[in-house]
Formats: structure tokens, sequence, C-alpha cells
């Protein structure tokens, strides 16, 4: 079978919407793993074991099962709870959800980071837990995780073709369905894996330039 | 009660198959990250260029992406795979793309000293690499392969969508046939948690099996 670059112009509209919803889902669930990773991580340091322990088992769970899994259980099983979701709202939720796991431990690893006696000036000078982290910890702890957590969402952007399995028109969607229209597989899947290289090539050097400007965790 | 036995034997029929599947494609991905890691640190331009594009590649286009290309491109070249074979296929590669950074980044972290201790034993290339530093870098890749190879077990979820009757496929058919979808998805979600467990418990007594004796003296 030829490389056909007329139906490569004939699919390219198509394509670009499914790239639009790729775009929007991956923003959306970095920031939900943004926010959730940076929950998980405040309550796996609680002092009470009956919060930070099934915390920390919970993480871990969702960190050891597969993504796709995850995906189906919110948009199949949810529903039977009374909960029914759009498909790009549970595929949001379960990106954030999967990937707040992974920058839990970023966070986790930022704020260890700041040294000891900051905790220690803070409580000297009688400011409150939430003052502490607000105005002491937190400041000092997220510019280095820049880069790390940046490095999260490339892999979500890449995982994105995952939401096809529950029905979300994404790019990957898009080319499955012309595909399967078509009988033509071999321009709309290339097209795909070029657009995710062009992508992934591209945010490699935005992430060096971010690490050049935050430094590394490692290195401070 | 009697008919989830029934359909619990199907979702495990379909774990076999997720193991089976994680088992090969880190057995491939064991192979390339060594082969892809020593290549970029190879004295050849050419190797270094072309292990260098292996990674990028794999590691910038997602798993999804290049299991359906494995799947449904390249019979369009000639190049028929099952299902099994496509999956170990894109699984293989593309693990073994993220560990061949790891393997990399290893060998690069063992000291000057062991490098001069070996031109000081008149070593060639390859038996230091064999005696001295692969050893040593061995162990420091090891967590990071556990790391690799749950990714790689969670990724093999993927190969449901080609129709390969994986844990996570056998789980949809479950749920087609009862309209169920707690059973299921729960149970196969347990089985994933109970394999990673395993994965990283076993690493970890790889890791103190090959250090033992060596405490305090690595870095």
């Amino acid at each position: 079978m030829e490389w056909d670059w007329a139906f490569v112009i004939e699919i390219l509209p198509t394509m670009i919407e499914g790239v639009k919803i790729t775009i929007l889902a991956t923003l959306l669930g970095s920031v939900l793993a943004a926010i959730i990773g940076l929950g998980l991580a405040i309550l796996r340091r609680s002092k009470n074991a009956f919060v930070s322990k099934p915390v920390g088992f919970l993480a871990d769970f969702i960190r050891g099962t597969p993504l796709l899994v995850q995906l189906y259980f919110i948009f199949y099983v949810l529903p039977d709870a009374g909960i029914t979701l759009s498909p790009l709202v549970a595929g949001v939720i379960g990106l954030g959800l999967h990937y707040g796991t992974y920058t839990a431990e970023v966070y986790r690893g930022g704020i260890d980071n700041v040294a000891r006696g900051q905790w220690e000036a803070a409580r000297a000078c009688n400011l409150s837990a939430f003052q502490t982290w607000t105005r002491i910890i937190l400041p000092q702890a997220l510019p280095p995780m820049i880069p790390a957590l940046a490095n999260y969402f490339i892999a979500m952007f890449k995982e994105t073709p995952l939401l096809s399995a529950i029905t979300v028109l994404e790019l990957m969607n898009q080319a499955r369905s012309i595909a399967n229209y078509n009988y033509r597989y071999i321009e709309p899947i290339t097209l795909v894996g070029a657009f995710f290289l062009v992508i992934s090539l591209v945010s490699v050097i935005a992430l060096r330039w971010l690490e050049r400007r935050y430094g590394r965790i490692e290195e401070r | 009660m009697g008919q989830w036995a029934g359909y619990l034997q199907l979702i495990l029929e379909g774990a076999l198959v997720t193991i089976k599947l994680t088992l090969m494609g880190s057995v491939l991905a064991l192979i390339m990250a060594f082969i892809a890691g020593l290549g970029r640190i190879s004295r050849f331009r050419a190797v270094r260029a072309l292990a260098t594009t292996y990674i990028e590649f794999f590691r910038g286009t997602s798993i999804f992406v290049q299991l359906f290309w494995a799947y449904f491109v390249l019979p369009l070249f000639g190049f028929s795979l099952t299902p099994l074979q496509a999956g170990v296929l894109a699984l293989g590669l593309n693990v073994g793309a993220y560990g061949a950074e790891v393997v990399r980044g290893a060998i690069k972290s063992i000291g000057r000293e062991q490098y001069e201790a070996c031109i000081a034993l008149n070593f060639n290339r390859w038996q230091s690499l064999r005696h001295i530093i692969l050893p040593q870098a061995f162990v420091l890749m090891l967590p990071t392969f556990g790391n690799n190879a749950i990714e790689l077990l969670k990724a093999s979820a993927v190969v449901s969508l080609i129709s390969l009757s994986d844990m996570t496929f056998q789980a949809q058919v479950v749920r087609a046939q009862t309209g169920s979808t707690l059973m299921p998805f729960l149970t196969i979600l347990v089985l994933y948690f109970l394999m990673s467990s395993v994965i990283s418990a076993a690493i970890r007594g790889l890791e103190r099996y090959l250090t033992r004796g060596l405490d305090g003296v690595r870095s």
C-alpha cells in the first residue's frame, strides 16, 4: 500500500479537531494532577496515621494499576453509583488522578528538600501550619519541582490516546474512525505518531530550558 | 455465586496472558535497553546516532500509537504479526527505550577511578565492561528497572484494544455478558496491583541479594 498525500490533505481537518481535544484533555488533566498531587503529598505527611497510611496506600494502588482500567472504572462503574460523567470529564479525572500520584512524589521530594531550619524558623516565628506552608515551605519547594512536573505532564500527553477507549473523540479516536471508514491505516496512524513525536521533541527542548531556569531537584 | 466462579476463571485466564505478555515484553525490553544503552556510549558516532534515534523515537510516541502501528500498519509492508507478537514487540521496544537511558545513566555514574583501575590492570574495553563496570552499574539500574517493569505491566492493558484477550479484555467480556461493572473492574484492579507488588518485592529481593556484604562499601 502506498502513502497517499491527497488522502493526508483530505483527513487533516478531522485530525486537527482531534488534536484540539487531545491538548484540552492534557491541559485540564495537568491542572488536576498538580492539585491532586499537592493534596496527596500533604496528606501523606500528616502526623495522624489514620490519614497518612490510607492515603499512602491509595496512591500506591493507583500508581500500581493501569490507567486504562482506571478510565473504564470511572466511565463504567461510577454511573451505577449514580454519577454519570461525560467521556471527556471522565478522561480528565482519570488522567488527573493517575498522574496526581506521580506528581505527589515530586512534591514530596521537593518538600523534603526544604531545609529543616526553615520549618524550625517558621515555628519560632509562631506561624500557623497554613502560614508555614503557603509563606515559607511551598515558595521554596515549588520552583525546583517545575521541570519534574513538566516531565510528567509530557508523559500524560502521550497517554491521552487511551481516552479513545472511553469514546473521547481525541486525535487517536479520530484517526481510528478515519482508518476504519476508509480501510486505510497507514496515513492516519502514522500521522498520529508523527504528531506525538514532533510535540515530544519540542517539549524535550522546552524541558532542558526549564531545567536550566529552575534547576533540578537532585542537584540542589 | 456459582456464576461468578465461571467469570472469575475467565479473568484468571486473562491474567495468564497478561503475565506472559509482561514477562516476554520485559525480556525484550532488557535486551533492547542494554543494546541501546551501550550504543549510546559507543566510540562510533554512527552507533550513537542510531541508538539515540531509537530511544527518542520510542520515548517520543506513545505505546498506544506504536502498538496500533505494529498491528495495523506493519502488515501493509508485509510483516503480519499476531496480536501477541505485536504486543510483545511494541511493549518491549517502548520500555526498552526508557531502560536504555537507565543503562547509560548507571554506567556513566561509575567513578573514574574504576576505569583507571581497568587501564592499570590492562583490561580491554570488553573485559572492563564485563568484569568491573557492569556488575557495579547493574545494581544501580535495578530499582529503576523494577519501576520500568511495572510500567510495562500497566501498559500491557492497552493490548486489549487490539483484541488480545488479556485481563482487561476479559473484564470487558464479563461486563458485556453480565452487565455488572464493579465486579470485573475491581477484580482486575486488585490483580494488577498484586502483580505490581510482586514485581517490586522481587526487585527488592534481587537488590538485597546482589548487594549482600557490600554495606558501607558502596557510596
